[in-house]
């Protein structure tokens, strides 16, 4: 008995020490963590030499700014935070861009970076930057670990931040000596944090008001965004626009969230979007923003922008609802909740027969159309070939420009978080690290990595992940041996003069698929389109496609910068 | 318009840089802000003055704040009735000619020489800004060498008007 007692005494004063590192990659296993995108060097040795040792998989991009874009792609097909570690200095400010484009994009990543150790903190020390300094703008929050035993705490309020209210990117600095010391496991503590609780459940008068406004209105539309994908309330989104028949609008990035097929469905609204779902957002009486921002490029001129509506705007950020459009409903709520409360109200649906006819017909008259000419291949006949090669089943991940208009306009998304893009910041170099992050997500997806030439040359070397993962991921050049987006800028604007925006020297994609030992194959005819994707799409191999389109064609619908929604150009052939 | 915000925040590293980040991101014109512990440990009081067109830019500002993590809370405190102080120090050039005359503006101001120099004296004042100000201009012409001043920090009063009453004006 005795002894027994002086035995567990031992052990209770003997409790384990373990190292900053190990007390990390702990939390990281608690938060279920799958995959980090990571990259080493010095500040963060100690880490990866726990990492060396883990089960978590871990994947090198070939550049930082891979590594974050990836994280990105995992985020928006899982909602989890994509999970990423870099070294100080230059390998923190390389992914910059990344933290600045989830930000803006409300994507949850935990991003950990290494720092200097804290005694030379401040002195211009070799690889130190203030990455601090650098991204309080561009994160939701950020820390510096300052006692080794506040990492699991600081990680698990990390995880939370990140994926919790508006996601966004949180980033944990961690000075190698840190890393390096020893501390004993703390005990588990609840997350506190008082001055951080997201309003998710709806204020139930503005709900009412809101349903009777429903009742009352004559053209009401949903303006549908992002927040019904980070919601998940794409099932409810369904139920409540079929229960009052309101006829549906995306922003670019909510694409997926409301099936596209739907008879309800007006297609994307904006500077790229379609004649009806433009002509519905300046039309309605009664606008229902769920979960979008308002951004200037799906509004056009804001004088222009939904002029005769009673505007209601459902978001979790409260500092979202009236930021650029005055709003007379205000619901500060998580999606999903609303919606359901909207749902459950049964309010009486709006007599609005002669509005639904209207859309219709505007639906047959404008549809998005391209000239059909055989001599050059069209990117928009590439799209429709591949939306209906995949039975509209891919995921689709895009880069930025012309391609990236093309993609959303053509696929028709039938189902949620099916679709990748940067649109708030428009990052080239995005898409290819982003179908990884995608393709990991959702090992058995296949994955379209959609790109234009200009921007595939911005993260090129992201090729040699795919080959050691091996990961299904159909690379998709829309080649137009130009900065399109800015070509057709300067051709509409600036008077045909192509200020650096032909590429005239290109180097062989194809040979360079070959170089990371991936097949490639240049397309220049719909027959040989239809002969490839035929044979690629129906297997698990990564491949790279060189669509040589034509080099001309212009993305429209448009909307000029400074025009109103209703002065579209480019409606019909 | 100026308007006073006060905020209560996480005295946490990094907290006012974020706070003065934001000013800058959104392209808020900041006046003054000043920092101070509170009664609370751990906790610090922030008093911002702004200068802004319309209702809805401070809006915008309060709800940006209010969105900060370590933002426990942030008040428009400009339509109530509140306490709100300034310190300014003055260093004025003074002969023993106009030493008797800078006395007697001082005087009704409530301000005080807080030090005194061979050809210069430091004035201290206290208030709300618009009493500096005027202080100032009246002390102008003796020719200032120097002037500090802290900004606005400020709190609403323990009893608040009624809305139609007029708004307390304190004189001290
Ligand atoms: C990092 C970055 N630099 C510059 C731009 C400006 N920009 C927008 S679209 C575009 C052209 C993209 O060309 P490409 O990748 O070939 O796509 P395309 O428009 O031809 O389909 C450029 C330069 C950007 N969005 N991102
Ligand atoms: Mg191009």
């Amino acid at each position: 008995m005795l002894q027994e007692t002086a035995f567990t005494d031992m052990k209770a004063e003997s409790k384990q020490q373990l190292s900053g590192s190990e007390l990390l990659l702990q939390a990281l296993e608690r938060e279920q963590v799958e995959v980090i995108f990571g990259y080493p060097g010095g500040a963060v040795l100690p880490i990866y030499d726990k990492i060396y040792d883990s089960k978590i998989l871990h994947v090198l991009p070939r550049h930082e700014q891979g590594g974050i874009h990836a994280a990105e792609g995992y985020a928006r097909i899982t909602g989890k935070p994509g999970v990423v570690i870099v070294t100080s200095g230059p390998g923190a400010t390389n992914i910059v861009t990344g933290l600045t484009d989830a930000m803006i994009d409300s994507l949850p990543l935990v991003v950990f970076t290494g720092q200097v150790a804290t005694g030379v903190i401040g002195t211009d020390a070799f690889q130190e930057a203030d990455i601090l300094g650098i991204t309080t703008p561009i994160t939701k929050y950020n820390y510096q670990v300052r006692n080794i035993e506040e990492i699991p705490y600081i990680v698990k309020e990390a995880f939370y931040i990140a994926s919790s209210g508006r996601p966004g990117p949180v980033l944990i600095d961690i000075p190698k000596d840190i890393a390096t010391g020893l501390a004993e496991m703390p005990e588990d503590k609840e997350i506190e944090l008082p001055g951080y609780q997201p309003t998710t459940k709806p204020n139930y008068l503005q709900i009412r008001k809101l349903t009777e406004a429903v009742s009352r209105a004559k053209k009401p539309v949903i303006l549908a965004g992002a927040g019904i994908l980070h919601a998940d309330a794409a099932e409810e989104l369904k139920v409540y626009a079929e229960q009052q028949r309101i006829p549906v609008v995306h922003t670019l990035l909510g694409l997926g969230g409301f099936p596209a097929e739907h008879k309800l469905f007006l297609g994307m609204g904006g500077m790229h979007g379609c004649y009806t779902a433009n002509m519905a957002l300046y039309e309605t009486d009664l606008l229902i923003n769920i979960g979008a921002r308002f951004d200037d490029r799906l509004t056009g001129n804001l004088a222009h922008f939904a002029p005769y509506a009673t505007v209601a705007h459902i978001d979790i950020d409260p500092a979202e609802i009236g930021k650029n459009v005055p709003t007379e409903i205000p619901v500060v709520a998580d999606a999903k909740e609303a919606l359901k409360q909207l749902i459950a109200q049964e309010g009486k649906p709006p007599a609005h027969e002669e509005w639904l006819q209207t859309l219709e017909s505007w639906q047959q008259e404008y549809p998005y159309v391209y000239e059909k000419n055989n001599s050059q291949l069209k990117p928009q006949k590439v799209m429709e070939m591949l939306y209906e090669k995949t039975n509209g089943n891919a995921i689709v991940v895009t880069d930025v420009g012309q391609h990236q208009m093309w993609a959303a306009q053509y696929y028709k998304f039938s189902k949620a978080n099916r679709w990748v893009t940067s649109g708030g910041l428009g990052t080239m170099g995005f898409g290819l690290p982003a179908s990884i992050g995608a393709s990991l997500a959702d090992k058995n997806a296949c994955v379209l990595a959609v790109l234009g030439d200009g921007g595939f040359q911005m993260s090129t070397q992201e090729l040699a992940v795919i080959r050691e993962f091996n990961l299904p991921i159909k690379i998709v050049i829309l080649n137009n041996g130009s900065l399109g987006m800015v070509r057709q800028w300067q051709e509409l604007f600036y008077e045909e003069r192509y200020s650096h925006s032909k590429n005239p020297v290109q180097p062989s994609f194809v040979k360079l698929a070959e170089a990371y030992d991936i097949k490639g194959y240049v397309i220049q005819t719909e027959e040989e389109a239809e002969a490839v994707l035929s044979e690629v799409l129906n297997n698990r191999e990564p491949v790279l496609l060189d669509f040589r389109i034509d080099p001309g064609e212009n993305v429209y619908p448009m909307i000029a910068p400074g025009k109103g929604l209703n002065e579209m150009v480019g409606v019909k052939l | 318009m100026k308007r006073i915000i006060t905020l209560t925040v996480n005295n946490r590293p990094g907290v006012l840089n974020r706070i003065t980040n934001l000013f800058s991101k959104r392209n808020y014109n900041i006046e003054s802000i000043t920092v101070g512990h509170t009664e609370i440990e751990g906790v610090s009081r922030i008093t911002c003055a702004v200068n802004v067109e319309n209702d809805s830019i401070i809006e915008q500002i309060t709800k940006q704040l209010n969105k900060q993590i370590d933002v426990l809370k942030v008040t428009d405190i400009s339509e109530q009735a509140m306490v709100a102080r300034e310190l300014a120090l003055i260093k004025v050039l003074s002969t023993p000619n106009t030493r008797s005359e800078i006395n007697a503006i001082i005087e009704p101001f409530r301000a005080s020489i807080v030090d005194i120099g061979k050809d210069s004296l430091v004035i201290q004042i206290t208030g709300e800004s618009d009493k500096i100000e005027a202080f100032i201009e009246l002390i102008k012409p003796y020719g200032i060498k120097e002037l500090a001043r802290t900004g606005t920090t400020a709190f609403p009063r323990g009893t608040q008007r009624t809305k139609d009453s007029t708004r307390n004006i304190s004189i001290v």
